[in-house]
């Protein structure tokens, strides 16, 4: 990559970022995020605060590093057989671009299927991912995923969105 | 017509002192006849008052498969509602949520009634003149649901016209909810943050057993609340511990914990573990808030406030509550093996934000159709809904420490690892079960 990402390298990211999911290559997904990162899946359409407002998920690194390991278990029998997923993603869009301050953010509609031997479930959702340029990568500071119907009652969803 | 609605002793016969059938699981009789028996004769949970404040303010929701309307009448008192029009049968509210004013109107042909239920306007109302309108349940407007009893600002009702009244069904369980509202150094809770909706594809009652089934945590949970520890061990003394780690951690506790931890239980169903302390218990403190508590009720029962520190208490059969972390679960109850869980966080007024920031958490990190625990969970209730199937053996065992004298106590306390809770509901759900 050069001195700044390209649309291109912004674009790249955000799919790389998918497959790395639906590949189950969690230990270089998480590598994906900075150390001050969320992974948040918000539990009404439009909701503003993760805090003080229930929400599907809200990880910090910590967290998220316990989900990884977690499915690494024999003990994680909900994943006895385990669920696969797969991202089919529209072209991500430049919603915001700070080239100075070295901050993106993108919007990726996308449909998600996960599915577990005879279960399958699927979402259309929105990820909007805050990247972040520092020492010649991107990194992502904030991937938030509006699934369009996170207010109905859901069956487990077990990987990430 | 089934083996089970005219033979009240074949419904008996399913709850032995020790063991249950495992229809009451898997048969869609059974389910019906829970619906119309024991999701009616007992006292099951609505909503919180703190969703309908002012005049007009109204919640929907289904209980006991019933569409229900909650809603803050113009005399400042709750009522609830069947959602259906006197009419046709329309649900006149489509909204959730919202403020509808001085009255409900049918989308349909905007029969209109006040929010008591009285039917107050039809449309070209001659053309009724002379029919028998007046005489049918139709000119009484949308029916009201009698029996409505609010406790702390939890709202239940009992479906059924006769029955067994508030006090007497939920004794000194009530305790819980006092423990829980009085956590707020104003005495008020306020439910806020929204609400987790977790589809779970088994019975209802296998959710409301687990909540007191302390034999899990160390073995279901040992992906989860095992990996949180390891993850956490060897960290520096002095670093602070996150809040989800503090809140994960302990489900991976021994038995010897579950055990001392104590089991309460109460005639109807009721019960709590959690007598002596609980998972909740080694949370950090708060400076902030104990002092609020202690100028709020005096340092002793500020003090014997926050050191009651229960696990789950549940309200058989619909509401659990964890008054130690202001978090409450509803069991709404859709097929034999079709269960919505609720899962609510309150505010206690006049306690800081950190303490909703906390139940928040909490709800997130246990409750969540993305929660690490609920999967395995989930998936064991599951795999019993698959399990029961099988065939040579029809039975569910609950013997753990089964002693025939707990068959004639009316409280019991007893070591927290008995498979009395899940014995005690049985026995409250065969008394309601079995007369037609």
């Amino acid at each position: 990559m050069s001195a700044r990402p390209t649309i291109a390298d912004i674009v790249r990211f955000v799919k790389h970022e998918a497959r790395l999911i639906d590949e189950k290559r969690f230990d270089e997904w998480y590598e994906l995020f900075t150390d001050d990162a969320h992974y948040w899946v918000p539990a009404v359409h439009g909701q503003t605060d993760a805090l003080l407002q229930n929400s599907l998920a809200y990880e910090d690194k910590l967290l998220l590093k316990l989900r990884i390991e977690r499915l690494k278990s024999p003990l994680a029998y909900s994943q006895r057989p385990a669920s696969r997923c797969l991202h089919v993603l529209q072209e991500p869009e430049i919603e915001k671009a700070d080239p100075e301050g070295g901050e993106y953010l993108t919007r990726t509609p996308f449909i998600y299927t996960e599915t577990r031997v005879d279960d399958s479930q699927r979402y259309a959702a929105t990820a909007w991912h805050t990247l972040v340029w520092s020492e010649d990568r991107l990194r992502i500071k904030l991937k938030r995923v509006d699934i369009l119907n996170c207010d109905a009652m859901l069956p487990s969803i077990q990987l990430f969105l | 017509m089934g083996r089970y609605r005219e033979d009240g002793d074949a419904i008996a016969r399913l709850i032995e002192a020790d063991r249950v059938h495992r229809d009451v699981y898997t048969d869609p009789e059974i389910f019906q006849l829970e619906v119309e028996r024991l999701w009616s004769r007992t006292w099951i949970y609505v909503g919180h008052t703190s969703q309908v404040r002012e005049p007009g303010d109204f919640i929907t929701l289904d209980i006991a498969t019933k569409p229900v309307i909650m809603v803050r009448h113009t005399d400042g008192s709750v009522r609830l509602l069947m959602n259906r029009c006197a009419h046709k049968g329309t649900k006149v509210v489509g909204d959730l949520a919202g403020n509808t004013g001085k009255t409900f109107r049918c989308p349909y042909h905007a029969w209109t009634y006040r929010t008591d239920g009285s039917l107050i306007n039809i449309p070209l109302k001659q053309g009724y003149e002379g029919t028998a309108l007046q005489q049918t349940q139709a000119a009484a407007g949308l029916t009201p649901l009698k029996h409505v009893e609010i406790y702390r600002g939890f709202v239940f009702a009992r479906l059924s016209q006769d029955g067994m009244g508030f006090r007497e069904y939920f004794g000194d369980s009530l305790s819980s909810i006092d423990n829980l509202a009085d956590r707020s150094p104003e005495g008020e809770l306020e439910l806020t943050g929204g609400c987790l909706r977790f589809l779970h594809n088994c019975n209802w009652k296998m959710f409301v057993e687990n909540l007191n089934d302390t034999m899990h945590p160390m073995i279901a949970h040992a992906s989860s609340a095992g990996v949180a520890k390891k993850l956490w061990e060897g960290k520096p003394a002095e670093q602070p511990k996150p809040m989800a780690i503090e809140q994960i951690v302990p489900f991976a506790s021994d038995y010897q914990f579950f055990d001392d931890m104590g089991v309460r239980v109460y005639p109807h169903g009721h019960g709590f573990s959690g007598v002596n302390f609980s998972i909740h218990s080694s949370y950090s403190t708060v400076p902030e808030y104990e002092a609020a508590m202690k100028r709020a009720y005096g340092e002793d029962r500020a003090r014997k406030i926050l050191g009651t520190v229960r696990h789950n208490t549940v309200y058989y059969p619909s509401l659990t509550i964890k008054g130690a972390i202001q978090s409450i679960r509803v069991a709404r109850p859709l097929a034999a093996d079709k269960t919505l869980i609720e899962s609510w966080t309150f505010r206690l007024k006049g306690a800081p934000d950190v303490l909703l920031a906390r139940t928040i958490t909490y709800n997130r990190l246990i409750n969540s159709p993305m929660s690490v625990v609920g999967h395995d969970d989930l998936h064991c209730y599951r795999a019993i809904q698959e399990g029961l199937a099988a065939s040579g053996n029809e039975w569910v065992n609950l013997h753990r420490n089964f002693d025939p004298s707990e068959l004639d106590a009316r409280e019991l306390t007893c070591n927290g690892t008995s498979e009395i809770s899940m014995r005690n509901q049985f026995r409250a759900w065969r008394e309601f079960m079995v007369s037609a």
